[in-house]
Formats: structure tokens, sequence, C-alpha cells
């Protein structure tokens, strides 16, 4: 019996290994899930006496993209955003987060923009306030004003079906 | 044209693979020497297309062939020609094909060195190492294929990540894979031995040397990877129990328990069944490490981009080797006779419980590495395991292993007398408990860590001396004559286990009584760190190949002294804007002074810079190297040539007869 041991365990082990193919180590679980969306108020790129806050949102579900011009990854959900945005399925608000160069409105200009505002968050501080680790970072905010869900790194369309679609049903967007 | 022609190689290289496994296996099954004959050949014949291959993709870096995706992602037209040359082995797909090269060359070199063994043994040797050739050529051409095209080609490339743009990264991963990949030897004569019931002495005199010089190699990578981490990452830290480490750190853990059994096994038959199980766990672990880092499983600081098909690749090919080689275990291991027997005080039983140590210290840091992924899959929340744990773990455990490391040499076989070796350590004893408790007080403070540490550097040294003395006092001649007639195998077990000492000594200094500091410095100010003054210079501009660098200055004086001027680097690198730290090491006598520098802070030029002293650092990297030359030494030993010679002589003596 004894000289079976080994690969009986090894069995186990590669039944976590393949369980772990379909984790992803860098997804942190957001403490903000079922907590009310921290408040802020910012000016918006390009128009600095115009400001946004979660507030105005209120009896709508939408979505915070935290974004940034320097970000490669962002550039890669870009064209899928801009889709969304066409249909109309549900409002995008882009985070434009720590912009230093303050290179947004440019780039918009020139790809075109999927968000219905886009806040400046040059300091990085309402990026804190939402524990944000890097760009691109995507929260979904119900119609009470409550994060419902975050997802790090780009969207991409299985992204989109697997775990946002449901999501936004489940809300009535 | 190159790359396709490397391309081709590789798939020459595969075809080749599959008759060096099918052939000669069947071959030795069924008794026929004209298929087992194949063996050689064909191993040689895939290095050779492995090597052609792997020229091809080194072509196309040194040439900047943008057009080739690898290239133009990993590599940059601005980067020295040098870093061109290890971009080659800098990406997933090419660290893959050094692998296969690796495991190509060691092939071959059994191919060579094995004329001395029977027919069917070199036939199975070579037929399971054409097996776990064929999963890696198979893996490189279906999911990681080094010389895909990307069309339009690229005008210029990403750049290698600069993190790698090192020396100690050039010769890193090939010195690492030759140790994890030397294991394969060790894996299939395991194997072999399984396959065919001879599990004999000689089968443990065959593969001590290929196990101990893959030994050899694998402390090697891991004492350059660590110096790598301490000099790159601007941290001052030489281990952090990272699980790319740990991937590493494994097999060193299995493949050290290993030749410790392997020479039970060879001089007192002992321990059959465990040492062909800790050769089947120390490749294992190598592949498993492989697996680790390339498929993404735990996320670490080996950013490389991950890819679900290839670690489900990986996770197969891994389910297939180790889970087939431990299948034939459970089936063959009952086969095994074990030795003579041996009392609980004897040399045997030492190893023995050095071994229990070891797999218990690997269990401990397997668990560690993996327990993050245990409580995720289970859906238990997200957790990280750190240094705390390890260190709390870890460091007990080998505490006895070091004791015993001491006693275990001098032991006699079978049965050793216990009065008797405490009449001839005593002394040892009483002067390593004094080096214990006084050496601290000469230094900054008691601290218990350090004291057991200089106590079990201090034990192990002198059990190297007494066991010098004990050689020479017997026998006639010079000094000198009598050191020159000691075996390698002797001379190496002594410089590696001195090799422990001295590294434990350094580990014991550097952990205990290294001091840092953070500070603000403005042009021209000072600060001082364990008695030294530094004094910041400002920066100027500089322009390196591939990047532009503030460059600072710092004084380091003594005593209104100045010893040396040092000059840390931040850089950004002009392709990818990644910001780099070039920390600068000044080693003055045994303790490094190191000083990073860290952000800009004002319009004055005014920074904030990390100092570090580190106190006997270099005892870990010389530890290091006497250990890896004392595992070639020892397998250099003329019995293992002996041994060949005297099977040439039966062979011309059996053809004789014929």
């Amino acid at each position: 019996m004894k000289r079976w041991l080994p690969l009986v365990l090894f069995v186990v082990l590669v039944g976590f290994f393949a369980k772990g193919l379909f984790l992803n180590p860098r997804e942190v679980p957001s403490p903000f899930i079922g907590r009310t969306a921290p408040a802020f108020t910012l000016p918006l790129v390009g128009n600095a006496s115009a400001s946004f806050s979660p507030a105005d949102m209120k009896g709508r579900v939408w979505m915070l993209n935290v974004w940034a011009p320097w970000c490669v990854s962002c550039r890669q959900e870009h064209g899928f955003l801009m889709q969304l945005a066409q249909s109309g399925t549900v409002p995008i608000v882009g985070l434009n987060w720590k912009d230093k160069d303050r290179e947004a409105a440019q780039l918009l200009a020139q790809t075109g923009s999927p968000y219905v505002a886009v806040p400046e968050d040059l300091d990085g501080r309402v990026g804190i306030d939402y524990g944000v680790t890097g760009t691109p970072e995507t929260y979904i905010i119900d119609k009470e004003g409550i994060v419902r869900l975050k997802h790090v790194g780009p969207i991409s369309p299985e992204v989109w079906k697997d775990k946002f679609e449901p999501k936004l049903k489940e809300l009535g967007a | 044209m190159i790359p396709e022609l490397g391309h081709f190689a590789l798939i020459i290289a595969l075809l080749l693979a599959l008759i060096q496994a099918a052939l000669p296996l069947y071959g030795a099954q069924r008794g026929n020497l004209t298929l087992m004959a194949v063996a050689r050949p064909a191993a040689q014949g895939q290095f050779v297309f492995v090597a052609l291959a792997f020229g091809c993709l080194a072509y196309s870096f040194l040439t900047n062939d943008f057009s080739v995706e690898n290239v133009a992602r990993n590599s940059f037209s601005q980067l020295p020609e040098i870093y061109r040359f290890t971009a080659t082995w800098g990406s997933h797909e090419g660290s893959m094909l050094l692998w296969v090269l690796i495991l190509a060359f060691w092939s071959t070199a059994v191919s060579v060195f094995s004329r001395h063994l029977p027919e069917d043994m070199a036939a199975r040797v070579l037929g399971i190492m054409g097996l776990i050739s064929i999963g890696f050529l198979a893996f490189l051409l279906t999911t990681s294929n080094p010389f895909e095209r990307l069309l339009p080609a690229a005008m210029d490339g990403n750049d290698m990540n600069p993190l790698l743009q090192d020396w100690g990264m050039i010769i890193h991963p090939p010195m690492l894979y030759m140790g994890y990949v030397g294991f394969a030897v060790a894996f299939a004569f395991a194997i072999a031995a399984l396959l065919s019931g001879k599990m004999d002495v000689a089968w443990a005199r065959w593969s001590r040397p290929w196990t101990t010089v893959a030994w050899a190699f694998l402390t090697l990578g891991i004492m350059l990877g660590s110096w790598w981490a301490y000099r790159e990452l601007g941290w001052g830290g030489w281990w952090f129990w990272d699980p790319t480490e740990n991937a590493s750190f494994m097999p060193w853990l299995a493949g050290t328990a290993l030749i410790h059994s392997l020479a039970v096994t060879e001089k007192r038959g002992a321990f059959k069944a465990w040492t062909v199980l800790l050769a089947l766990i120390a490749f294992s672990l190598s592949l498993l490490g492989t697996f680790l880092v390339r498929s993404g499983v735990l996320s670490s600081v080996h950013a490389f981009a991950t890819d679900p098909a290839r670690g489900a690749f990986i996770l197969g090919f891994l389910a297939v080797v180790i889970g087939g080689s431990l299948a034939l275990y459970a089936w063959r291991a009952p086969k095994m006779i074990t030795g003579s027997g041996f009392t609980w005080f004897s040399r045997e039983s030492l190893l023995l419980a050095n071994n229990v140590i070891l797999v218990a210290a690997l269990g401990a840091v397997l668990l560690g590495t993996l327990y993050p992924l245990f409580m995720d899959a289970m859906g238990l929340g997200k957790i990280s395991v750190g240094p705390p744990y390890f260190n709390a773990v870890f460091v007990p455990l080998m505490a006895p292993a070091l004791f015993l490391m001491g006693i275990g040499p001098l032991a006699r076989w079978k049965e050793a007398s216990l009065p008797d070796m405490v009449v001839r350590m005593k002394w040892a004893l009483g002067v390593a408990l004094a080096t214990g408790l006084l050496l601290p007080l000469t230094l900054d403070g008691f601290k218990p860590w350090a004291s057991l540490g200089f106590f079990l550097a201090a034990w192990i040294a002198l059990a190297v001396l007494t066991a010098f003395v004990d050689r020479l006092r017997h026998g006639q001649g010079s000094l000198g004559q009598k050191l020159a007639t000691l075996p390698r195998g002797f001379w190496g077990m002594q410089l590696a286990h001195f090799g422990m000492a001295v590294g434990v000594a350094g580990i014991a200094v550097v952990a205990n009584y290294a001091t840092e500091r953070d500070v603000r410095m403005d042009v021209g100010s000072y600060a001082e760190l364990a008695g030294y003054t530094f004094t910041f210079r400002g920066t100027t501009e500089h322009d390196g190949p591939n990047y532009r660098a503030a460059r600072g200055t710092v004084e380091v004086g003594k005593n209104g002294k100045t010893l040396s001027i040092l000059h840390p680097e931040k850089r950004v690198y002009n392709a990818s804007g990644m910001a780099m730290t070039e920390a600068a090491v000044r080693p003055v006598a045994f303790t490094d002074i190191y000083v990073a520098m860290g952000e800009q802070l004002d319009d004055r030029g005014a920074w904030t810079v990390r100092l570090f002293y580190k106190p006997f650092i270099n005892w870990l990297w010389l530890g290091a190297a006497f250990m890896v030359v004392g595992g070639f030494l020892a397998a250099s030993d003329k019995r293992y040539r002996i041994a060949l010679r005297r099977s040439d002589v039966s062979k011309n003596l059996a053809a004789q007869g014929a």
C-alpha cells in the first residue's frame, strides 16, 4: 500500500493544478463589492469647469472604467469598449488615472471616446479610494450606487460574456 | 529563410526523438541489439538539429530580424550585442528551446560516456530521455514556436526586459537548466532500472557521477540567480521565497537527498527503493518547477506572458511523465531487495536522518509554495505565504540536519560507536559552542539565531578538519603525498561540506547584523550607516546604449577618509519606458556597501537614496562556490573511471571468447 502513496499524492496535486489553470492568481477580490461606491467630485478632461460625481448616476446601472493614456492594455480593450458604447448597453464613465502628461483629451479625439464622462484623477487619490492596483480596472455600480463587480485587466468579448453580461442582467440594466 | 530552417530543424529533431525513444526501448525489451544500437546516433543527431535550431534563433536575434515575432517582442536594435544573444533565451519560447537543447546535450553526453554500460541499460536510458524530449519538442512546436513570423515585420523590437539585461542573467538560466535537466539522467537511469528489474550496486555507481554533476550545476544556477536578485532588484535581499525561487530550490533539496542516498546504495546496497523514488522526485520537481513558472498558476516576479493552452499542455505532460513513473515505481518497487542491515548509530542511519530531514524541508517548501493555490482552488480565499512562514519552518528543520552533517562523514558504515564518536568530537563540540557563544559578542550585540548559526558553521568546519586529521594520521609519506593520495570523492565531499559551513556563517551574519537606511539626500548632504559616511554629490545625465540614466555620485568614507566613490543609477529604458534601479555595490573586505537610488524629490537635485550595509554577504556566494567545486571534484573521482576500464576488459574477454 505504502508504495502507492507517492502516486496518490501526485494525482491529488494534479487535480489542484488543473483547477489552478482556470484561476487568476492576480485577481484579488475587492472589499468594496456590496458597499457604496466611494464618493468623489472630479473635473472633466477637456472641460475643467464641469465635474463628475458618482451621485450623478443615481438610478442607473453604470460602469466605472479606470484607464490611462499611457496604459497599453487599455488600448487593447478600447475597441471593445467602443462597440459597447455604440450598442448603448450600459453607460461607461472613464476615470482618467494619473495622467500626468494630460494626454487623454488628445488621445480620445484621435481614437474616439466610449465614455459618457471622463473625470480626471490626476494624483490618483480617487483610485486609492477604490483600491485600484493598476489599469485597466472596471467596476459595475448599481442603481443605488453600490459596487457590484470589479474586474482587473482588459475586457475581452469572452470576459464580457462570462462576467459582465450575467451581472448586468441580474441588476436589470 | 533562416527562421524557417530553424523551424524545420526542430521538426527533424522531433522525428529523431521519436526514433530515439521507440526503437531502443522496444529493442531493449526484446533483446534486439540492432534496435538498441539506434539510441546513440539518434541522440547525437537530435542534438545536432536542436543546436541548429538554436543557432538559427540566435542568428535572428543577432541580426535584428524583427519579422520574427519572438525577436520583435524580446529584442531591440539598440540592445548591446551580448544581450541580443542572451535574449535568445530571455523569452518563454527561447527558454524552452534552451531546455530542449540542454536535454539533447545531456543525452549526447550519456551516449558518449556510456560505452561501459550494458547495451540494454544504455538503450533504455537514452530511450527514456528521448521520450522526455518528444514532450518538450511537441510543446515547442504546438504552443510555443520560437520561429513564428510577424508579417508585416515590426520596425523595431519591444526590447528585452531590462531586469534581464545583466550579466548574471546571461549565465543563470543555462546553469540552472543544466541542473534541472541533468536530473533527467538520474531519472532515466531509475526508470531503466525499474524496467529491467536490475537494481544493483552497479546501477547506483553509474548514476552517481551524473547526479552529482547535475546537482553542482543546479547549485551554481541557484547561486547566480540569488546573486542577480541581490544586485539587480535594488532591495539588497538575496532570497525572497518567491514561487520561482522555490521552484528551483525544491529540486535542489531532493537532489541533495538523492546524492546522499545514492552513496548508501552504492556502498552498502541499502535504501534502493528510496533512492529510486528520490531520483523520480528530483526530476519530477524540475518538471513541476517548469510548470509553475511557465503556466502562470502562481503569480511571481517573473512576469512572463501566460497562456492557458501552454499550462494545459505542460500539466498533461507532467501527469503522463510523473504519474507514469510513480505508477511504474509502485508496480516494480517490491522487486527490489534491500541490502545488509545496520544499527541505529551508523553512517547509514545518519544519512537516513539527513534524508528524512531534507525531504521534510522539501515538503514544507512545497506546501508553502502551493498553499495559496490550494486555498484558492477550494474557494477558501486568496492568501499569500511569505518569508515568515518559510523562515519559521525551514530554519528549525535545517538546524539538526546541519548538526548531523558534522557527524555523518566520520561515522563508520554498518555500526559506529557512540562513545568513540564522543571522544573524537568533544573538542570540536567545545570549540564550536564557544564560537557560537562568544563570536556574536564581538559583533553588534548577542542574537540567538546568529549564535546558533555560528555554532553550526564552526561545528561543520571542525568536523571537516577532523576528517582530514583522521585520514592523514595513518599511512606513510609526507603530508603532501598523503593529501595527494586522498580520493577526489573525499575531497569533493569535504569541500562541499566546508562550503556549507561558510555559507551558514555568511547567512548568520547578514541575516542578523545587516543594516539599512532610506534617506533623503540633498546635493552635498551626508548620511551615516554602520560607521560609514555617505556623501551625496548629486546626479548627472548619462546615456547608455539603450537607456538614459540619472547617475548619482556617492562618496563612501570611514573615519574621515574616502574609501570609494559609488555610481548608482536610475535608468529609463528607451523602448519600454521601464524604470530600473541599478544599485552600486562595493565590497570592503567581506562586507558589501550597497547604494541604490530611489526617486528624485525636487528640482534642486534631492533624491531618496537607500543605503545598505551587508556584512559577510560574499560568504554566501563563496560557500556555494565551494559546494559547486566539491560536486565537480567528487564526480571526477577515479573510482568511476576504474569501473569503466574493468568493464572494458570484461567486454574484450567476452569478445575474444565469442
